[in-house]
């Protein structure tokens, strides 16, 4: 029963939060609470027993992804957002879109279900074999190296590809010319 | 009376990722800072995850790690997709991040409307 | 580049202690929480500190952005490369049961060389992409 009392408070904190993410006019500050919405994010997941991800989103979006954050606001210098106005048709979307979601809700099964869909087909075998036919306690390792091995090296390709796009798109090579120039020069005036 | 607090109790997950997803998609529309769309983007993504985790909860269940003297783990199958999603999430972020970068560089501006006017002045 | 004293003695303690559970996640992950995605983004976080703390020109002498793309290349062919020793062996691709005399023993081989390729890309990635955020941001 605690936990589910403390995952409803965390779930109001973090509700608090994206609003107030999405109303910060001073960009700063925004970034300062996108770190705390992970922080918030990562003790959620730790509520709803999946620790491996709570590890994850903690150094992941509370670390990396708040500093990448502060160093693209260093890069361009602009700290404050011009003053928003209400979208009429972006609100109006929003709440349609929302209350046909939450009537569709309805028909999900409850928090915690024993009989939900998702317990069912293969977790229920990855839970039951997975410690015979891998040798790993952690069924979350199992799954990601071993039984869907292939979908993480799929995920692995598009990380690095990631990487590639940032390396093409701000890649240091853009920049060496000027500063061999420099070089060049200063090598042959000694 | 019971009813309806089991309802809320068993849905309150569901409402707030649907509440999440759509604080992010209206943001993502409305407003005209490039890094405030994409961190609205990211509550988006964080709303899919919470989704996808709420769905691996069990009632008093452990982790997904076994040991003796425990028979109810929680339902690892989510936690592998949302764990391999949030670092897939953060390198396209940051390749979000270089776009704006670049755009800061040739246009001298995030907001979207300056973007679009500087455009516009150009092709006249 | 300022000085942050006190930035830069904490980071003296720390970032030992960091990358140690960096490698404890990474080797550890079979038995509790912890795997290759994990050690990569906590290995990344680090180095992103060290970066802060002591400057760009001293984290590329520890850690040059060319080691960096061989490692995050030779992570993902690490993975790939698993995957095709096991077609090699008469296996299915990634099916790591016959890389040793048991099935057991085979996977157990697999899942560590997938872990490591995945932990060196994850790591090498996230930190090559704040090297080059952070090169962009010293340019005038």
């Amino acid at each position: 029963m605690i936990d589910v009392v403390l995952n409803i408070v965390l779930l109001l904190f973090l509700l608090t939060m994206a609003v107030s993410i999405l109303f910060i006019r001073h960009l700063m500050a925004m970034a300062m609470l996108f770190g705390l919405y992970s922080l918030l994010t990562a003790a959620l997941f730790l509520v709803l027993d999946a620790p491996d991800v709570a590890f994850t989103e903690a150094a992941v979006g509370t670390g990396i992804s708040t500093v990448l954050m502060l160093a693209t606001l260093a890069i361009t210098g602009i700290h404050k957002e011009k003053r928003p106005k209400i979208h009429l048709p972006a609100l109006l979307l929003c709440t349609l879109v929302g209350g046909l979601l939450v009537v569709i809700s309805l028909d999900l099964p409850p928090l915690g279900d024993e009989q939900s869909p998702a317990l069912q087909g293969v977790a229920k075998h990855y839970l039951e074999k997975g410690k015979e036919e891998t040798g790993v306690p952690n069924v979350v390792t199992a799954v990601l190296a071993s039984y869907r091995g292939f979908d993480t090296l799929g995920e692995v390709a598009v990380i690095f590809t990631g990487g590639v796009c940032v390396l093409m798109l701000l890649g240091h090579w853009r920049q060496k010319p000027s500063v061999k120039v420099k070089n060049k020069i200063r090598i042959t005036s000694r | 009376m019971e009813s309806v607090l089991d309802l809320v109790l068993g849905h309150f997950n569901y409402w707030a990722v649907i509440a999440l997803l759509m604080i992010g998609l209206y943001g993502i529309i409305a407003r005209q800072n490039l890094l405030k769309k994409l961190a609205c983007l990211s509550i988006f993504q964080t709303g899919v995850f919470l989704l996808f985790i709420s769905w691996g909860y069990r009632h008093d269940a452990t982790v997904p790690i076994l040991a003796e003297g425990f028979s109810r783990y929680a339902n690892p199958l989510p936690q592998v997709l949302m764990l391999t999603a949030i670092v897939v999430g953060v390198a396209t972020l940051a390749v979000g991040y270089a776009l704006i970068v670049r755009i800061h560089k040739a246009y001298g501006s995030i907001e979207e409307d300056a973007i679009l006017e500087k455009d516009q002045q150009e092709q006249e | 580049m300022k000085s942050h004293l006190l930035l830069q003695v904490l980071a003296r303690y720390l970032i030992p202690l960091i990358l140690l559970f960096a490698f404890y996640v990474q080797f550890h992950g079979d038995f509790s929480p912890g795997g290759g995605f994990q050690a990569g983004a906590i290995f990344s976080a680090a180095m992103v500190f060290y970066l802060l703390a002591f400057g760009l020109p001293a984290a590329e002498r520890v850690l040059p952005p060319s080691w960096l793309r061989i490692l995050a290349c030779f992570g993902l062919l690490l993975y790939a490369g698993t995957g095709l020793v096991d077609v090699l062996l008469g296996g299915e691709f990634l099916n790591y049961s016959v890389m040793a005399k048991t099935p057991l023993e085979g996977q157990h081989i697999g899942i560590i060389l997938i872990e490591i390729g995945v932990g060196m890309t994850v790591a090498s990635t996230l930190t090559l992409i704040f090297y080059a955020f952070a090169h962009w941001s010293r340019l005038p």
